[in-house]
């Protein structure tokens, strides 16, 4: 154990972030980030279910026989993502449509039974809560960046991520204009294509960077 | 009986759950990069999402729906789903071992499949009846199936191009299935 707490958590930012580097989790990246809201939203539920089942499954790791550990790990991110259903119902409603089946859908959502086959049923509580914060995080950039360039190419707006919450706080509209009225907006890029295209193209330009 | 076939070309073509509604998708980069693989992953994906589907709607509508139990929906699916694949693999080993050569190893990776999941969800949201529900357990594998395997063919033809340096393997992929899916919304204006 040679990485401290602080390597666990900052490596999910860069180094080993998970759709990227590990092309993991990819349906939620192509399916929810039409627009910023939606992309931090999902970003922010998944970092949610990843450090909740990391904890556990590493509380619970020398209890659980290894035979039927992954059974055991599905139940335990399915009781989670419950209760995100349940939060964001009651909270974000309008966000929780948008969304639709992509929130249970976090349950199979391979970066969060990765993490817990690959890191927590291994290490101890801190270092996995910090692993999982680290990549949920990671995860959540990569939604927003990727989100972000879609939908200003593609709507030619930002929106703010929470409107109903952070909007009124600083006094803004949830929606900002970013290249005013004569912009025509490039639909492709929101439409399933630009997805992939997008996507493809982002990771040609980590690994751009990553090979330095 | 045309709104069934209505509902089979609106699953395979216009919906194509990989290319369209973007489920399924880290097998579909997984698998297709051979042929071999990816037939089999189909015939995996149609074979269990066919029954999986069926048993969770009857599920959906036995147990959960008359007793108010909407909201853990997503345990029970995620247990249902896994332990269904978990029970066809043991069966297959013992009492078909030529299909389990073919098709055995891409069971276990079924479980994590957002298509199967996705697909048994779209059903309820729907609220198709019960043959509505087997044509869509049907119909959307089968996209599925068609998607995957046309894209192996042209990734096959990618790996002996010459493809730039930081766009290899999956970024390359993912643009391919970029266009593909450009043309499969070309099937919009169909229905």
């Amino acid at each position: 154990m040679a990485k401290t707490v602080v390597q666990e958590f900052t490596k999910g930012l860069w180094e080993e972030v998970p759709p990227f580097r590990l092309v993991l989790g990819l349906c939620p990246v192509l399916a929810v980030t039409k627009t910023v809201a939606n992309g931090i939203g999902m970003g922010i539920a998944t970092t949610f279910v990843l450090v909740c089942s990391n904890i556990l499954v590493s509380v619970l790791r020398k209890i659980i026989p290894s035979q039927v550990r992954v059974p055991i790990f599905i139940i335990i991110i399915a009781t989670f993502v419950v209760v995100v259903e349940l939060v964001m119902q009651a909270v974000a409603y309008e966000l929780f449509l948008l969304l639709g089946i992509f929130i249970p859908l976090i349950v199979v959502n391979c970066i969060i039974l990765g993490r817990a086959e690959a890191f927590a049923s291994k290490n101890g509580v801190l270092p996995s809560a910090a692993d999982g914060l680290g990549m949920g995080i990671g995860f959540t950039i990569s939604l927003g960046v990727l989100s972000a360039i879609r939908e200003a190419f593609g709507s030619g707006t930002f929106s703010i991520p929470f409107p109903e919450q952070l909007a009124p706080l600083f006094g803004i509209d949830p929606v900002i204009q970013l290249f005013g009225p004569s912009f025509q907006p490039f639909t492709f890029m929101v439409e399933a294509p630009g997805a992939f295209v997008c996507l493809g193209l982002m990771l040609a330009v980590m690994n751009l960077f990553g090979k330095k | 009986m045309g709104d069934y076939i209505l509902l089979a070309v609106g699953a395979i073509l216009v919906n194509n759950i990989l290319l369209i509604q973007y489920l399924g998708n880290c097998p579909f980069l997984g698998t297709s990069k051979k042929m071999e693989t990816a037939t089999g992953m189909a015939m995996a994906v149609v074979f269990v999402l066919a029954l999986a589907g069926i048993i969770t709607w009857i599920f959906e509508a036995v147990f959960l729906k008359p007793l108010g139990l909407e909201y853990i929906r997503t345990i029970v699916f995620i247990v249902v789903i896994a332990s269904l694949v978990q029970f066809v693999e043991t069966f297959m080993k013992k009492s078909i071992p030529a299909l389990y050569a073919g098709l055995g190893i891409f069971l276990p990776l079924i479980t994590t499949n957002c298509a199967v999941m996705g697909v048994c969800l779209i059903n309820i949201k729907e609220e198709y009846n019960f043959l509505e529900m087997l044509v869509s357990a049907i119909a959307y594998p089968a996209g599925f199936g068609l998607a995957l395997i046309l894209f192996a063919g042209v990734r096959e033809r990618i790996i002996i191009g010459r493809v730039p340096g930081p766009l290899q393997d999956v970024s390359i992929a993912l643009v391919t299935a970029g266009f593909m899916s450009l043309s499969f919304l070309g099937f919009k204006g169909m229905i």
